[in-house]
């Protein structure tokens, strides 16, 4: 029998919901790290009793979390209650919450300055980590987004860091500014065919690609057109603030920008409008259905100053048509006094013979659709704010 | 024996209840208590001060007998009644939002 497992993250701790593959029976775990903001969990594809967890503090800063039973237990990897707290020669554990800029000669980059709202230059400093991915083969390899923007890579499991340098540094950098939530690098895509490409996107920098495995980089952002900032066609400096693509036809990425829903069939060379019939096509979430590569989901969000739905009802619009043409799905959502908002993490769909469709509000709601956006039911009301909602399919 | 009173998230995450009991060889300062803290409970590496610079986080403070000493330089040995363990060495985090 199919299960699902959704891994929702707060701003006061970590969530595990668990259903049979009819998905209408919910069991709720957590709060785990309570107190703590989970910006996001991910299982990995590898080994799916292996999940990453971002977990961090405006006071205490960064901890990173593993989990290799499921989400029943919890470790900092690297430091395993019950063990040595030192390593091999001595050395401290702890490293895995150690997330430093690579400035060396040998493999980094100087350390420069981006931009900040007022358009003087900062430099970089670490604040949290907004996205964890893992790798789709290897359950030791995880890759992790960061504030302010970077790539992170492990190879151990999450139990030490290593930046991949080569994109904070590749040249736009002083370009890069923070949206509103910050500096971010919120979304990580592998490409499941090639797996020397990942797309990134950053707020508010825009999207970027590597071909050869993170060694280099390069904006990818042309047909992208803000209306906000001083030069609307601009190599980089767009708020970006989500991708997603289907396995099948990874050259095929959907984005969310701050305003429009945009297309791109060529991996990311070029980019069109797709917002159609959108009633506003300001959000912050975009999926695409596990077994139909052209059925994309969106949430619009009513405009940037006024982060909650249109009317106050809570709507999904789908188009089966790859973009342009929506229809609205708000059955068995609210469809009055809603107010609340969607984050960029927020959505995921399940691989179960009719794909499911999860996401999270501001509000403390996860919503599934079962059907496909159908219809929708409520898994759990009351959470503190999602940050973050994923899914995994389990055998 | 030094004692040191962590803020509850701290002690959630080093799986602690209660205070934290410390042997320090040597002169009793904010950089030795905490590198003996970090050396035995690593999971908080990073947490009360920066990985890199060592800078203690922003919203958190240090506090020993009834005064402030998170100003105080890292090196300066902490006051007698907290070197010889009468009284606690306290790291509280702001009060700040919700």
């Amino acid at each position: 029998m199919s299960k699902v497992r959704v891994l929702a993250g707060t701003r006061k701790g970590a969530f595990i919901l668990t259903s049979d593959g009819k998905r209408q029976n919910w069991e709720v775990s957590g709060p785990h790290f309570a107190g703590w903001e989970i910006y996001h969990m991910k299982g990995s594809t590898a080994d799916p009793n292996r999940i990453f967890a971002s977990q961090t503090s405006g006071w205490f800063g960064q901890v990173i979390q593993r989990s290799d039973d499921g989400g029943k237990t919890w470790i900092q990897p690297g430091t395993p209650p019950g063990e040595p707290t030192t390593g091999p020669g001595g050395m401290p554990k702890g490293e895995s919450n150690k997330f430093v800029y690579d400035d060396s000669k040998e493999t980094g980059k100087p350390l420069t300055t981006h931009q900040w709202y007022d358009g003087t230059q900062k430099p970089w400093v670490f604040k949290r980590v907004w996205h964890l991915e893992p790798s789709l083969s290897d359950p030791d390899t995880v890759y992790a987004g960061v504030e302010d923007a970077a790539l992170f890579r492990s190879t151990d499991g999450g139990k030490s860091w290593h930046e991949l340098s080569g994109l904070r540094g590749h040249g736009t950098g002083p370009r890069w500014q923070p949206g509103a939530g910050g500096m971010c690098l919120h979304t990580i895509i592998l490409d499941p065919k090639n797996p020397k490409r990942i797309y990134i996107a950053i707020s508010a920098a825009g999207a970027f690609r590597t071909d050869d495995g993170g060694e280099t980089w390069r904006p990818i952002n042309k047909g992208l057109y803000s209306k906000y900032i001083p030069e609307p066609t601009a190599e980089v400096g767009h708020c970006v603030h989500r991708i997603a693509l289907h396995p099948s036809r990874p050259d095929v990425l959907f984005m969310q920008k701050h305003w429009d829903v945009m297309r791109t069939d060529n991996a990311g060379d070029s980019w069109q409008k797709i917002s159609g019939n959108l009633p506003t096509d300001f959000g912050f979430v975009i999926d695409v259905n596990a077994h139909e590569p052209e059925t994309v989901y969106v949430v619009p969000i009513k405009s940037d100053g006024e982060h909650f739905p249109l009317d106050g009802k809570l709507r999904v619009y789908r188009s089966k048509s790859g973009g342009n043409e929506w229809e609205e799905l708000g059955k068995g959502l609210p469809q009055r006094d809603c107010y609340v908002n969607v984050l960029r993490d927020a959505m995921a769909v399940d691989s179960l013979d009719k794909s499911g469709i999860y996401f999270g509000t501001t509000g403390g709601q996860v919503y599934v659709s079962p059907d496909g956006g159908d219809n929708w039911a409520t898994i759990v009301r009351d959470l503190p704010p999602v940050l973050s909602v994923e899914v995994q399919t389990l055998a | 024996m030094i004692r040191v009173i962590l803020p509850p998230h701290l002690r959630g995450l080093a799986r602690i209840s209660g205070e934290v009991e410390l042997e320090i060889a040597g002169q009793v300062t904010q950089r030795a208590v905490l590198d003996a803290l970090e050396a035995r409970y690593p999971m908080l590496s990073g947490t009360i001060r920066d990985h890199v610079t060592q800078q203690r986080r922003p919203f958190l403070r240090f506090f020993a007998c009834g005064e402030d000493w998170s100003h105080e330089e890292p090196d300066a040995p902490l006051p007698e009644a907290i070197a010889s363990g009468a009284e606690p060495l306290l790291i509280v985090g702001a009060i700040a939002g919700g």
